[in-house]
């Protein structure tokens, strides 16, 4: 898998808000969401990113995507770079690549029928006569488990899962390559997220998709990525397979993250790795490694430098001092 | 009550195909104000599309045999003026004017409100420009930019509607501002953008469908305030032209008969305040019936 080309590579990628402030709007500071981040996505694979709220795991996914501007670094799709693309061409890529929401009462316009909405992707994208567009709209819907006659309904008639799984057609609608999933069964009841992460696993086999799946939940991560990415304060903290972070968390962060997973077995003991502190802000940046305030294994010259990407077993990578 | 009125409605019967403007209709219909409200307004329009039919003497036909008759004399229903014109006919057809200046009016209003309002929403780079020229225009009093307005392009129906509208734009295209800051945040639109869609896509199919209640409840309001408005501007001279039947240049004839013949004042005073009233409460109406509180998306 690691041979060909990758699909989606990221490099150095930096996301910066400005914080303006005064009558000229002068920046004053930046809020660092994402600080450089590199990483590969190839075919077929599911890629987890995971970390705590405000760790910028959204805004990686939303800035890969386009929906928002990135400070500095590229992104290669397919081996192209996808900055300075013609318009056109940038359509493509967006047909390319989809995204699942978060909420599924926020990501559907509530005054469009659910068949008018799907049927979007094939205006902006397509020839399809309305007749046709009518056709795949309904197909799709009962690809993603719901039913044809579906089509002239309104948001508000479904049920948070359904409506996911239309926020779903609509992503897959344009037989895109790659699906970025931003906390897409986050919202839902556990129940629910069972069925929609099968639906997921369902078409990726089907369509051969690959997937950013981005969420703070690690069981589900563990369930259904290849590869996790394990993020700090907009940082890559840990990356490599399910089973390296799973079964061999190397950086004190990941084990920190594992550690608090809630697991149902009686008399298990519980001595879960606290962390001392709260998330540093983006906007006031650690020097250093980024996570020197809250780690129990800081030295004095974590705060100095930052560390070393480095790789320390085949396809598992770390970036702290003192691992 | 509205409130009751809607958990009642929807508890009991849930429809699943009913289109939201009718619902929208029937919660208004159930306050009380408003239906009011309503049946004026739908008397006012039929008057003034059917006032040729209503009525047995031309607005402008004068017969100086019969000045200044009381309500009911001589068959005529609400009596004549100095000049012995029918009130009545003038009556419906000063509806037929201030119908007609109000929804002209407020329409290019919304013309332009809107389109200052969703671009200054959408593109943050112009939304400070745009947002200062509204200031400036809000700074003006109303009435007295109407006048500026109208002394500039001098007296006319058509300049007060010119005026009324531009004085609606201010109004409008902050309503319209608000709106779009807070649905351009919203996932459907960075779906949409996701997907590829244009700018003005995005813009004319999901934003501005999503804030049309409050520019339903401004417009319905702002007709009030436009009727008003025409009326004061006639009643000063500067909008409609004596001969003609608009009800502030006819309150203005009147005002040197007002103790032999007060009728022609008073009737044109009562059609002005009921007609503001029947916008008024038509609007509140409205503004509660889609308060999105109650019910965010039927």
């Amino acid at each position: 898998m690691e041979n060909h080309q990758p699909l989606l590579e990221v490099k150095d990628l930096k996301k910066y808000f400005p914080i303006k402030s005064g009558i000229l709007q002068r920046t004053k500071a930046n809020v660092k969401a994402v600080e450089n981040v590199s990483l590969k996505v190839y075919e077929g694979e599911t890629l987890g990113i995971v970390g705590e709220s405000g760790c910028g795991k959204s805004t990686f996914g939303r800035t890969v995507l386009g929906l928002e501007k990135l400070t500095n670094g590229s992104i290669l799709f397919r081996g192209e770079n996808i900055e300075g693309l013609s318009d056109r061409k940038l359509k493509g890529y967006k047909k390319d690549m989809q995204m699942i929401f978060q909420d599924p009462f926020a990501s559907l316009n509530p005054r469009q029928r659910i068949g008018n909405a799907l049927e979007e992707a094939f205006i902006i994208h397509t020839d399809l006569s309305k007749k046709d567009r009518e056709k795949r709209v309904r197909e799709l819907l009962v690809e993603v488990g719901l039913e044809a006659e579906h089509y002239d309904r309104y948001p508000h008639e479904f049920s948070g899962g359904q409506r996911q799984r239309i926020g779903i057609a609509r992503a897959i609608a344009l037989n895109p390559s790659l699906i970025i999933c931003d906390e897409a069964v986050s919202a839902l009841d556990v129940s629910v997220q069972a069925r929609i992460i099968r639906l997921l696993i369902e078409l990726q086999k089907k369509y051969k998709l690959t997937y950013m799946f981005i969420s703070h939940d690690l069981g589900v991560v563990r369930h259904m990525c290849n590869r996790v990415l394990v993020m700090y304060l907009g940082t890559m903290v840990e990356l490599g397979s399910s089973d390296q972070i799973y079964k061999n968390p190397m950086h004190p962060y990941t084990r920190a993250l594992l550690s608090a997973i809630p697991r149902p077995v009686p008399g298990r003991k519980k001595n879960p790795i606290k962390l001392e502190g709260d998330l540093p802000s983006a906007s006031n940046y650690p020097s250093g490694c980024p996570f020197h305030t809250r780690c129990p294994l800081a030295q004095e010259h974590c705060k100095l430098k930052v560390p070393e990407w480095r790789e320390i077993e085949e396809g598992h990578f770390v970036a702290c001092h003192e691992v | 009550m509205s409130a009751e009125v809607v958990f009642n409605e929807k508890n009991a019967a849930p429809k699943k195909k009913e289109r939201y403007i009718v619902q929208t209709f029937k919660r208004v219909l159930k306050n009380k104000l408003a239906f009011i409200g309503i049946i004026i307004v739908s008397i006012q329009i039929i008057l003034a599309i059917f006032a040729p039919f209503l009525t047995s003497y031309g607005p402008y036909e004068q017969n100086l045999a019969v000045t200044e008759l009381g309500i009911g004399e001589e068959g005529h229903i609400l009596g004549t003026d100095n000049y012995g014109r029918d009130m009545w006919s003038r009556l419906v057809y000063g509806a037929r004017i201030s119908l007609i200046v109000g929804l002209s009016s407020v329409a290019l209003g919304l013309i332009g409100g809107l389109t200052l309002g969703l671009l200054a929403g959408f593109y943050r780079r112009i939304d400070g420009f745009v947002m200062r020229i509204v200031d400036l225009l809000f700074a003006f009093p109303g009435i007295l930019l109407a006048m500026l307005i109208i002394a500039m392009l001098g007296t006319s129906l058509v300049n007060v509607v010119i005026a009324i509208s531009i004085w609606s734009i201010p109004g409008c295209a902050r309503i319209v501002r608000g709106s779009v800051l807070s649905i351009k945040k919203q996932e459907y639109i960075l779906a949409m953008k996701s997907l590829g869609a244009s700018d003005i896509r995005i813009m004319l199919k999901h934003i501005l469908p999503n804030c049309t209640a409050p520019i339903i409840v401004f417009a319905t309001m702002r007709m009030a305030t436009a009727i008003l408005s025409t009326s004061a501007l006639s009643f000063l001279g500067l909008g409609a032209q004596p001969p003609t039947p608009e009800w502030g240049a006819m309150i203005a004839a009147g005002q040197d008969f007002m103790w032999t013949a007060p009728h022609m004042s008073i009737i044109p005073g009562i059609a002005i305040m009921l007609t503001v009233f029947a916008f008024n409460v038509v609007g509140d109406g409205l503004r509660d019936a889609l308060d999105p509180n109650m019910e965010i998306d039927l």
